[in-house]
């Protein structure tokens, strides 16, 4: 195999990587449209937010302590403790919980029967709102996060492939922490199935994804689980928050990268999770191939636009993305 | 009785179509036009016209333009920023390549040539609606945006990667460059602002708007009863784009004067443009002016009320601004989808039975 | 073959002129399940052609056809003596077919005078240019079918409601602002889809007292849909009847009354 051959592979296997991230924060999408039919733009700066959050425990840092200072004056910014990452993982659950009730409680639930579209513009109201919250809360500051996982490219990976090219191959580099993720991501969506097949809560979701007015017939209570699938939205963005954050510092820019879960799922449909995860991976790979391929020869950093061209092209030609279903109009 | 309509009958189906039916709207109307062009041009000071009014009017053009697309025709876009970009660099390089042509034919041609961009950016719409077809706009929107970043002859290969505005008159008084004086900015952006606001009133209240509102309010009947969906949506592209393309025309060549693409016209000028629409009024003139107006006063408001009364860090207040916007937009959604536009139409009908309370 | 009728004046002085439109072998299929079998039948200028049919019978989907949104897989539109091509909607509504809708369609965020206006489109010629200046061709046009637009506001009694947001309107009046809409083309053929449904006697009575004034007045010939028999039986020269998207009658009103097979199907006969 020539070395250029097993580059390519490389880059495969990292836009993989990548992809899985993707699919992560587009899962984070499907779980909320299919429950309530609202298109999540915000669930990127969830993952912001979240991340943010986590940090901000950990550190003991003191929520809006630049408003406290300049109000009264005092020099307050960090409690003095730090708390152990596991327990403020979980503290940092508790704070997406509640967030999903807020949002649920004081905004969607005036919303319940819009139209779709007017839902998509108050979730970037939201989007907006949460991320100024999040840096009046936590600073605008980059941060680093580190909550144990391992970092750096993985050695036995490197040892066991380097071999394969010759002089000129030096082993696939692939970051530990890509491995991490992709492994958590299967647990996450592993987990998200179970749930959803074999507990009650579960089932009940299912049923109000499938038709409201059904669920609310046999006695699901609609507000309850609309605070669940946002509950659980959070946790799948707080996930790919603490991933995008452990690989590249916790900052805005975050949340733009999430913004990459929007043609993810309009390759896979915004209603499939299969889909989500499928479009997730073409996506990764896509980008990467093309700026490793294409990218040279027009100036570079392609990725900023290439998913949503790719996006957009597919949806022209098959406008319910790869595993929607084909929807018959009717007068 | 301050505002009434009693006695002021319509004897024409002209009169009755007429932009302002009331008279004492008519009057109001004409007391702005001539504030805006009699009184402000001679009293206007640096700082009002580059933290207030100048930006005010741009964005004014920019609002009515996505308007057009979203709160008339339905097609929510994305692209606002990518588009005025267009504009921006259309009449960069219109200016540097042809010097002795007039800036105001360079900034309509740079509106032209943003229209053709915006209609072929616009054809998905065929094909996919919704939030579908606003994502598909994020694809204008960051593709033109690294395009204008990475290809040299957009920005003459300059070192910078920056373009900056050569000095142009119009009737011998410099309106872009270093030495413009804020009175010839105002007057050069309110030129552009009263004609661009009479055209898309014509516009909207004639046969071509009511196929936009066909088209958005429920499309398939809009096909049945005989709007061809292909014109009516690409010819709300197109005039959409041609306003929007003309605002970041005048956004770059008169009041920033050098942009640097990624930051002047990146994702959050889209959704700025978008936030004026909603908390104006989508469907409605005037909503543009009044959600263009807000949003440029609220970031100065809050400056003033933070960091000159409270002392607090600039960046504290530019993010509370994101706070504020965000409930913003969310509150006029719940309470208000029809934004300030409505909350005037609806003050307008209190006035109209004012003192009687039904 | 069909029986061919001499055109000829009706009892009460309506003029039934030649084959306006004839369908001649419609199937239409949605993937595995046939909408619409095998299905021939014509509309004569002039008259008043009923569709019945139980629930599921396709009758819609029959209108559908005519308007151009469905497309048969097989079977031709004969329209004014030529064969009509495949077709967008909109090119339909071109050639002078209107319609109105089952569950209403209107435009929820305009004005009861700017929803009638929009069935002026096909009138209306001036382009983006002349419109965005409004002196002079632009302006004279739109006076020119508000004229239209403001007699058939007269004929259909909304005068009252011309500027009221049609989202305010109560069902019945909805109704009428559609009908009034479909007529504002000027069309050569009205397809009503159900323009009764969800009416009380009032309204219903008023909305026959339309149909008939339409055809009488006008000459416009009228394609409708109706469950109301009594309605159907009343107001309509000739019927045809569908169940399981076959058509199983022809004829007018007295004919289709005496024919066992419509009998059966109104009454639930088993099918085998």
């Amino acid at each position: 195999m020539s070395a250029d051959f097993l580059y390519m592979i490389e880059v495969v296997i990292n836009g993989l990587m990548a992809g899985v991230l993707y699919a992560l924060v587009a899962l984070g999408f499907v779980l909320i449209y299919k429950a309530s039919g609202i298109f999540n733009y915000a669930q990127g700066v969830m993952a912001l937010f979240g991340a943010l959050t986590l940090v901000g425990i950990m550190e003991g840092q003191v929520p809006f302590a630049h408003i406290i200072n300049a109000t009264f004056g005092t020099d307050l910014h960090q409690f003095g403790w730090t708390v152990p990452a596991l327990l403020a993982i979980l503290l940092t659950v508790g704070v997406m919980i509640l967030l999903a009730w807020m949002v649920h409680t004081f905004v969607f639930r005036h919303l319940v029967g819009q139209e779709p579209i007017i839902l998509f513009m108050a979730t970037i109201g939201l989007a907006y709102f949460l991320e100024g919250i999040g840096d009046l809360m936590w600073g605008s500051d980059i941060k680093t996060l580190d909550v144990g996982i391992p970092q750096g490219g993985s050695l036995w990976v490197e040892n066991l492939s380097s071999g394969l090219g010759g002089e000129d191959f030096y082993g696939f580099f692939i970051d530990k922490l890509d491995i991490t993720a992709s492994v958590v991501a299967i647990l996450l969506v592993a987990g998200l199935i179970a749930f959803a097949q074999y507990t009650k809560q579960g089932r009940a979701m299912r049923a109000v994804a499938d038709d409201h007015q059904a669920a609310l017939s046999v006695g699901i209570s609609l507000n309850f689980i609309w605070v669940l699938v946002w509950s659980l939205a959070g946790m799948v963005a707080l996930v790919a928050g603490i991933m995008w954050g452990a690989k590249s510092g916790v900052q805005f820019s975050l949340s733009l990268i999430a913004l990459k879960a929007l043609p993810v799922l309009m390759l896979g449909g915004f209603t499939s999770i299969p889909g989500a995860i499928v479009g997730g991976l073409i996506i990764g790979v896509g980008e990467k191939l093309f700026e490793y391929t294409i990218g040279p020869m027009i100036g570079g950093a392609t990725e900023n636009w290439f998913a949503y061209v790719l996006a957009l092209l597919f949806l022209v030609f098959r406008p319910q993305g790869l595993f929607g279903e084909r929807i018959i109009e009717r007068v | 009785m301050l505002y009434r309509e009693a006695g002021d009958f319509k004897t024409t189906y002209a009169a009755d179509s007429q932009t302002f039916p009331i008279r004492s709207d008519r009057w109001r109307y004409f007391a702005v036009l001539a504030i805006a062009w009699g009184v402000i041009p001679f009293v206007i000071d640096d700082y009002w016209a580059n933290a207030i009014l100048v930006p005010f009017l741009i964005y004014s053009i920019a609002a009515i333009g996505l308007n057009i697309l979203t709160g008339y025709c339905g097609q929510v876009s994305l692209g606002t920023g990518g588009f005025m970009a267009v504009g921006a660099y259309s009449v960069y390089k219109l200016m540097t390549m042809f010097p002795e042509v007039s800036i105001v034919v360079h900034v309509i041609l740079a509106g032209g040539i943003t229209a053709l961009v915006g209609t072929a950016f616009g054809l998905p719409s065929l094909r996919i609606k919704g939030f579908y077809l606003a994502v598909a706009t994020l694809a204008a929107q960051f593709f033109l945006v690294w395009l204008f970043n990475k290809v040299g002859w957009f920005y003459n290969y300059s070192a910078s990667g920056q373009i900056s505005a050569p000095e142009r008159f119009v009737a011998g008084v410099a309106v872009t460059g270093a030495n413009t004086a804020p009175w010839a900015q105002y007057l050069i952006c309110l030129a552009f602002v009263t004609v661009c606001a009479i055209v898309a009133r014509n516009l909207t209240r004639g046969s071509v708007g009511r196929k936009w509102m066909a088209i958005r309010d429920m499309d398939i009947a809009a096909e049945i009863i005989g709007v061809n969906p292909l014109t009516a949506k690409l010819s709300a592209f197109a005039v959409s784009s041609f306003f929007i393309g003309i605002s970041g025309a005048l956004f770059f060549a008169v009041y920033l004067g050098a942009v640097e693409v990624g930051e002047a016209f990146g994702i959050q000028k889209s959704f700025l443009v978008l936030f004026m629409c909603i908390i104006g009024g989508l469907g409605s003139i005037f909503g543009s002016f009044a959600g263009a107006a807000f949003l440029v006063l609220l970031p100065v408001a809050l400056k003033v009320l933070g960091v000159d009364l409270l002392g607090w860090p600039s960046s504290t207040v530019a993010h509370l601004q994101l706070v504020a916007v965000g409930a913003l937009i969310m509150f006029f959604l719940i309470k208000e989808p029809h934004g300030l536009a409505q909350l005037w139409r609806v003050t307008k009908e209190k006035l109209r039975l004012w003192p009687f309370p039904y | 073959m069909k029986d061919q009728v001499e055109p000829h004046v009706t009892a009460d002085g309506r003029r039934i002129g030649g084959v306006l439109m004839d369908l001649r072998g419609i199937t239409l299929r949605f993937g595995g399940v046939e909408a619409i079998k095998n299905i021939s039948f014509d509309i004569r200028e002039g008259e008043i052609r009923a569709i019945i049919g139980p629930n599921g019978a396709g009758k819609s989907s029959m209108l559908n056809v005519i308007s151009g949104f469905y497309h048969p897989q097989d079977g031709e539109v004969w329209f004014r003596g030529a064969k009509r091509p495949a077709m967008k909607p909109f090119q339909v509504a071109r050639l002078g077919i209107a319609r109105t809708f089952q569950n209403i369609a209107l435009f929820d965020g305009m004005s009861v005078l700017d929803n009638i206006m929009t069935g002026r489109l096909t009138h209306m010629k001036t382009g983006l240019l002349s419109q965005m200046v409004w002196a002079g061709p632009a302006a004279r046009e739109e006076a020119e079918n508000r004229a239209v637009v403001e007699r058939i506001i007269d004929f259909l009694e909304i005068q009252a409601i011309r500027k009221t947001p049609v989202g305010r309107l109560p069902y019945g009046l909805k109704k009428r602002v559609e009908l009034a809409r479909a007529l504002a083309a000027e069309p050569k053929l009205l397809l009503l889809d159900e323009p009764m449904a969800g009416m009380n006697v009032e309204e219903k009575e008023d909305m026959s007292r339309f149909i008939l004034d339409v055809n009488d007045e006008f000459g416009t010939t009228i394609a409708l849909i109706e469950h109301d028999m009594g309605v159907v039986m009343d107001l309509s020269d000739r019927v045809v009847v569908m169940d399981y998207g076959r058509k199983i009658g022809d004829g007018t009103p007295a004919e289709i009354r005496a024919n066992q097979e419509v009998i059966d199907a109104y009454l639930g006969v088993a099918h085998d």
